[in-house]
């Protein structure tokens, strides 16, 4: 099951190796993302996709904001 | 959206997926580091100077106005004991009658700017609205400084294509 974080959290886990997924939409990604971030919009997250990322490794999804 | 896409991924075989609820405008808000097109732009941050006079409700406008113009300023913020901004107060305002206290000279509910926006967007509002100053909030509504029109105008002019 998915666990929520914050901000403090992400940080610690990106310190020990997580991956940072944005699932924004493509253009909102090339404006502003977290360092290291890389982009698999919401849409385009299926088995394909999901092969850029390492499964051995925490990863961490974000959007914009909690609403 | 990124609840689902955190389900998703488990669904595809991730054991270890975390969801940052609060996304990125809490690390925007953060005034923390990007990559991307935006991240060598200036914010609004940046330009505001946090060296504006502040002020209670309950003080009375002479002695505010003595102050605030002692200390080189035209403006001056209204907040409470956690710097959460009521009003503002300008030239107008300054120069009401002094026995009348703040809270019934002060433009209340001002416009405000989050620290993350680009300074060409603040100058494109500040001119559109005409607002010769705001003031930068965090997303709780905490005073960071004012950013004066001139200052964005200037700085939005330089991000110009």
């Amino acid at each position: 099951m998915p666990s929520e974080i914050d901000r403090e959290e992400l940080q610690r886990l990106v310190a020990g190796g997580a991956q940072l997924v944005e699932v924004l939409p493509a253009v909102e990604y090339a404006e502003d993302y977290l360092p290291g971030a890389i982009s698999i919009p919401l849409s385009h997250i299926d088995a394909e996709s999901a092969k850029r990322l390492d499964k051995n490794r925490a990863m961490i999804v974000y959007c914009w904001d909690a609403a | 959206m990124s609840p689902r896409a955190a389900w998703r991924l488990e669904s595809l075989g991730f054991g270890d997926v975390y969801d940052y609820k609060d996304g990125k405008l809490d690390w925007l808000a953060a005034g923390l580091a990007t990559e991307g097109t935006n991240a060598q732009k200036t914010r609004a941050a940046a330009l505001a100077r946090k060296d504006v006079p502040t002020c209670r409700l309950d003080e009375r406008l002479g002695d505010v106005r003595e102050r605030v113009h002692a200390a080189g300023w035209e403006a001056a913020v209204v907040v409470n004991s956690e710097r959460v901004v009521f009003g503002l107060l300008r030239a107008k305002e300054l120069a009401a009658d002094g026995e009348r206290l703040i809270e019934e000279v002060m433009r209340p509910g001002p416009s405000t700017f989050r620290p993350y926006v680009l300074v060409t967007d603040v100058a494109k509002t500040m001119v559109d609205r005409k607002l010769e100053s705001s003031p930068i909030t965090t997303s709780d509504g905490r005073l960071v400084g004012l950013i004066l029109q001139n200052d964005a105008v200037e700085a939005g002019a330089e991000h110009s294509p």
